[in-house]
């Protein structure tokens, strides 16, 4: 019986899979024996990698049970399976999720991949996976089924991300890892790495006990087979790394519970899928892999047409696709060429736009100001940066010496003639952007681009005096400015696409991901945050109590609750984001007097001397108090729950009937990316839909259909 | 012994591939080939240190694509050699490694080198022989060759045509002889032990050359007399008493004594003396003939004081054409006693370290024989020799 039959459903059901196919050459070695080596290999070339979807699985699960059998027979000594060059496979096939029909298909999916890959346990001859190239998630687990792994030196790398996408790793990973290296280091594997979005070097792979052994690329697959006609011969394997009783009994419980409060502090509750794998992880204790293989069934039967899941692969192809194809850009070929960049301040931020310009463009980057002072001191900060990143071997001296060159100061804007790229980062102030282009404006070629990073004013007024106001655009940043990814790229009625074009560049050139959006107050992350942070100030002066804010706003899973992200951004910028949208749009939008008196105070959080939040300071409460209007309705943080979707739903839906952005992923991707809203809500509109937020309010959905798994 | 003299370390091979699309080699790159050999040859010599090799010459005849970019470089880079060993390529057609291992002989006897990698490659399925070559116009205008002189088929039939008395079933005997000893030394395991296995890429998956493709051994004298003779009508060279067109690759450590002995590397052979001579390329096959004169002359030894020869049989008629001139007899055991290219194949620049490995494992079992040589012939009318002393003979090192 082949495979597939065992599996009505998924044989039924119509994918658009490209097929990893299971190829089958018997390999002599040099003891005599014969292997069986089986290639993974989808045809494709290498900006292709091997997926595993069920046609490959039914393939791959054929092909073992042929092999098992001759193995029985005497035929072969050995099974193992490698991958084409560059890949052993990139993982379970994400592409065809959305077309699982219903619960029951979905449901097939975890147990097909253990009877499949389960065919490499137990067999009547030794397995061995040789991991080639890349192995993520299912790619893993097919190793991780096997009795021997070997790994070449050059896999760019390995990863159980499973618990990042919303699934755990459950073709066996969560139940035979920690099993296989201990659980403190299964625990790394399987859930803190996905949620620092970490990978696994080939070395990081041996040292922890996933690899037996590691071979250079050159010869990979030589030394794999020589290694393992060793292993056949009877050389011993070291696992040191398995666990022990002591272990099982004594360490096992403790970790598990250390690791689910650090992640609980961490992203909080609403994330199902790691709190599911620890569930198995725990259960895995007992060594018991069909006890285990079914809390793994169990777990994907659920999370797989879960809500969140989807919304997951929904974000993940937002970041791996939208992001790198931006809605409404202009033909790349327009953008000219930016060969010196000019910074006008020399502030923080300043520096650490010449700091990122000079490594990602390398291009000579002249920063002004009008105090040479300022100047030579910011000059001093930039070289001081480069040092410390030859210092750590971020960068050979070579690099150090040639960006340290590259850098220059000046207070006279004549030194800006060359350049072709200005960007600002100057006083949020119009009347004092205004006046730094207008003094720039006339040393500059006519064809040079200006940016301004502003946040909350209006780009086309800061381009009011410019004789050229057509080279003007946005370029709003997001600190801290090294990390964050996103730059969202502001485009004015007068902006040329050229320009546009330019800032696109620009922005991949500083391999950020660009947004564009119209001139609207707060562009995109700021309006959306405002709405947010507006709403939970207004809540606190309106009676309801800081923990029911905090409570009210923790369903959506936010990274941060309001008043720690207020901390963070600094309240005095917080009273002005405020301020600024309440101006803009003052029936919609809170500006809070208490907030001000907050950030003139420094008031907010209680931290303990480690400068852990401990809670919300008293005096803080006192000065809010002060606040309350007559006629104060304090809501319940149910109430609050719905106030704040319902809002959210309002207000996005306002921007996209707006044109801000092209469309609701652009919302998504924005929020993701520049605020470090989770996958699982899929940014925000997912998560709008399928909460009824968006039919309450404006008798639709932000997505048709919504992303949403199955019901049925 | 001196210091200076200079050493036959190790050497090894991948197996050799039958060129062309049905060939193992098809999907495998030649750069790769030579990688792996190197790799395989390192490996077996862990005593070694990467960084105290001085040069690596690696020669290919079509130096283009996946055989150009200076392959002395690029195959000692993507084996994993430090940054400080430097390398070239190097060509002289189907001596290319006799010359790799010359050159660094001569750089180390000049004492420029204390270890020095050298090999061959040719892929000739990618590189099939004289694709994109441009000779120039004046060779046939000027009739500095024939244009037979560009084919190497029509050199063996003019071989032919010379000496009336190598005739086709002379020619067709050797070939057969050739197939036959090669048969019996891989069934005696005396092949296997210098090959680098080579996993090889596939529609079909991976897989792994442990074996040399191109051998014959249901070779029979009928058979060989029924094959085409593609150079001439009713000529006398078929593929059965010619060698084929290969894929594969070659690497030796050559060194100097006193090098080896500071590692403690194996001596397998030391290098007596060299020579490579020039004769009319119509004939170009008869060119190991006054090149084996010249390095005899040279060590100041003669014929009757070699034990073994190792000869690359580019073609039948090629070899006889040596032995008939130094008097010895077509079924000499002296002569490739384990089968030549006939049988094991040809992979043009990669031969001439083949025909060496292949004699220091005799040496090692025949320690009576004290002087065996390697030679072979070229393209446009050249011969190489080089000439072995085995380090197991008794009088080994005493002086000639």
């Amino acid at each position: 019986m082949a495979i597939r039959d065992e599996f009505p459903r998924l044989a039924a059901a119509e994918f658009d899979e490209v097929v990893t196919h299971s190829h089958v050459r018997d390999v002599q070695l040099a003891s005599g024996r014969t292997l069986a080596l089986i290639t993974l290999d989808n045809g494709r070339d290498h900006t292709r990698p091997s997926t595993l979807g069920p046609a490959t699985l039914f393939e791959l699960g054929d092909t073992l049970e042929a092999q098992r059998a001759r193995g029985a027979a005497g035929e072969v000594d050995a099974i193992a399976v490698t991958g084409k060059p560059y890949f052993l496979a990139a993982g379970a096939d994400l592409s065809n999720v959305g077309s699982l029909p219903d619960r029951e298909t979905a449901a097939e999916l975890p147990r097909l991949g253990h009877r499949v890959l389960g065919l490499l346990h137990e067999a009547p001859v030794p397995t061995f996976v040789f991991i080639n190239g890349l192995a993520l998630g299912g790619g893993l687990e097919i190793g991780l089924n096997a009795d021997y792994r070997t790994i070449s030196s050059a896999a760019p790398a390995v990863a159980l991300p499973e618990t990042f996408l919303g699934l755990v790793p459950g073709w066996g990973g969560a139940t035979i890892l920690p099993n296989l290296i201990g659980i403190e280091r299964a625990l790394k594997v399987i859930i803190e790495n996905p949620l620092k979005q970490r990978v696994l070097k080939p070395a990081d792979a041996l040292e922890l006990g996933i690899a037996d052994a590691m071979f250079g690329p050159a010869s990979f697959l030589e030394s794999s087979l020589r290694w393992a006609d060793g292993v056949l011969g009877g050389a011993k394997v070291d696992r040191p790394h398995v666990p022990g009783t002591l272990e099982r009994t004594v360490k096992w419980p403790i970790a598990l519970k250390i690791a689910r409060e650090t992640l609980e502090k961490r992203i909080g509750k609403v994330a199902l899928a790691p709190y599911r794998a620890l569930d198995v992880i725990e259960l895995a204790r007992k060594n018991d892999r069909a006890a285990g293989f079914a809390a793994e069934d169990a777990a994907l039967a659920d999370l797989i047409p879960g809500d969140q899941f989807v919304a997951s692969i929904y974000a993940f192809d937002l970041v791996q696709k939208r992001a790198k194809r931006p809605a409404g850009a202009p033909d790349a070929a327009l953008a000219k060429p930016v060969t010196k960049v000019g910074i006008i301040g020399a502030g923080l931020m300043a520096s650490q736009f010449a700091l990122l310009f000079l490594r990602r463009l390398q291009v000579p980057v002249v920063i002004t100001d009008l105090d040479q002072g300022r100047v030579d001191a910011a000059v001093a900060r930039i070289r001081g940066e480069i040092d410390a990143l030859a210092g750590k071997g971020r960068i050979t001296t070579d690099e150090q010496q040639r960006l340290s060159a590259l850098i220059s100061g000046t207070v006279d804007k004549a030194d800006f003639a060359g350049c072709d790229w200005v960007i600002e980062a100057v006083f949020e102030e119009l009347g004092v952007k205004q006046q730094v282009f207008a003094e720039v404006e006339p040393h500059l070629s006519e064809t040079a681009v200006i940016a301004t990073n502003t946040s909350s004013l209006s780009v086309e007024q800061i381009g009011a005096r410019l004789a050229h106001p057509e080279r003007l655009v946005g370029f709003h940043f997001f600190n801290p400015v090294a990390v964050m990814p996103l730059i969202e790229v502001v485009r004015t009625p007068a902006t040329d696409d050229a320009t546009l074009a330019t800032a696109m560049r620009v922005a991949k050139d500083l391999k950020k991901n660009a947004v564009i959006t119209r001139d609207t107050p707060g562009f995109v992350v700021n309006r959306v945050l405002a709405k947010l942070l507006g709403e939970a100030m207004h809540a606190v002066e309106q009676g309801s109590s800081f923990e029911d804010v905090v409570e009210a706003q923790r369903a959506f899973g936010f990274p941060m609750d309001p008043f720690v992200l207020l901390d963070l951004v600094g309240l005095k910028v917080g009273a002005h984001v405020l301020d600024t949208h309440h101006g803009a749009f003052p029936d919609r939008f809170f500006e809070s007097q208490a907030l001000h008196e907050l950030a003139e105070q420094g008031i907010l959080l209680e931290k303990d001397g480690k400068g852990e939040v401990k809670g919300i300071d008293k005096r803080a409460r006192r000065i809010v108090a002060k606040h309350r209007p007559a006629g104060a309705v304090a809501l319940s943080a149910d109430e609050l729950r719905v106030r704040i979707e319902d809002g959210l739903a309002d207000e996005i839906k306002r921007m996209l009937d707006d044109h801000v952005v092209e469309a609701a992923e652009d919302i998504d991707l924005c929020m993701i990316l520049g605020a470090g809203w989770p996958f699982q809500m899929g940014g925000i509109t997912p998560y709008l839909d399928r909460v009824g937020a968006s039919g309450r309010v404006f008798g639709g959905t932000f997505h048709q259909p919504p992303i949403a798994g199955p019901k049925a | 012994m001196a210091d200076d003299d200079v050493v036959f370390v190790d050497g090894v091979r991948t197996p050799f591939g039958r060129a062309g699309e049905k060939g193992m080699y098809w999907q495998t790159r030649a750069d790769d080939l030579a990688v792996k050999a190197l790799t395989g040859l390192l490996e077996r010599n862990p005593s070694l240190p990467l960084e105290r090799i001085d040069e690596v010459a690696v020669a290919a005849t079509t130096q283009t694509g996946d055989q150009g970019l200076t392959l002395g470089r690029t195959v000692g880079m993507l084996a994993g050699l430090p940054v400080s060993v430097p390398g070239y390529a190097i060509d002289r057609m189907c001596a290319g490694a006799m010359t790799a291992v010359t050159a660094v002989a001569g750089g180390i006897a000049f004492g420029a080198y204390d270890i020095a990698v050298a090999g061959g490659v040719e892929h000739m399925g990618r590189h099939p022989m004289g694709l994109d070559a441009d000779p120039n116009p004046r060779f046939v205008a000027e009739k500095l060759v024939s244009m037979d002189a560009l084919n190497m088929g029509k050199t063996a039939e003019r071989i032919h045509d010379r000496f009336p008395h190598l005739t086709k079933e002379r020619a067709d005997r050797f070939a057969l002889g050739s197939q036959q000893k090669y048969a019996a030394a891989l069934a005696a395991g005396h092949i296997q032990h210098d090959l680098i296995p080579v996993a090889t890429q596939s529609a079909a998956g991976w897989g792994l050359a442990t074996a040399d493709e191109a051998p014959r051994p249901e070779t029979t004298m009928e058979g060989l007399a029924g094959l085409k003779t593609p150079f001439r009508d009713h000529g006398r060279v078929t593929a059965g008493n010619a060698s084929g067109l290969n894929d594969g690759a070659t690497m030796s450590i050559i060194a100097s004594a006193a090098a080896a002995k500071e590692h403690g590397l194996t001596t397998k052979m030391r290098m007596v003396s060299f020579g490579f001579a020039g004769v009319d390329p119509d004939i170009m096959g008869i060119g190991p003939v006054p090149s084996t004169e010249k390095a005899l002359k040279k060590a100041g030894l003669s014929i009757e004081d070699i034990g073994l020869f190792e000869l690359n049989e580019a073609f039948a008629v090629q070899v006889l054409s040596f032995t008939d001139h130094f008097g010895i007899a077509d079924d000499d055991p002296r002569v490739n006693p384990w089968g030549g290219a006939i049988a094991i194949g040809h992979p043009l620049a990669s031969s001439g370290v083949r025909l060496m490995l292949q004699l220091a494992r005799q040496f090692e079992q025949r320690p009576d024989v004290r002087f065996g040589i390697t030679a072979m012939c070229v393209g446009l009318g050249q011969g190489g020799t080089v000439i072995w002393e085995n380090p197991h003979h008794k009088r080994y090192g005493k002086g000639i």
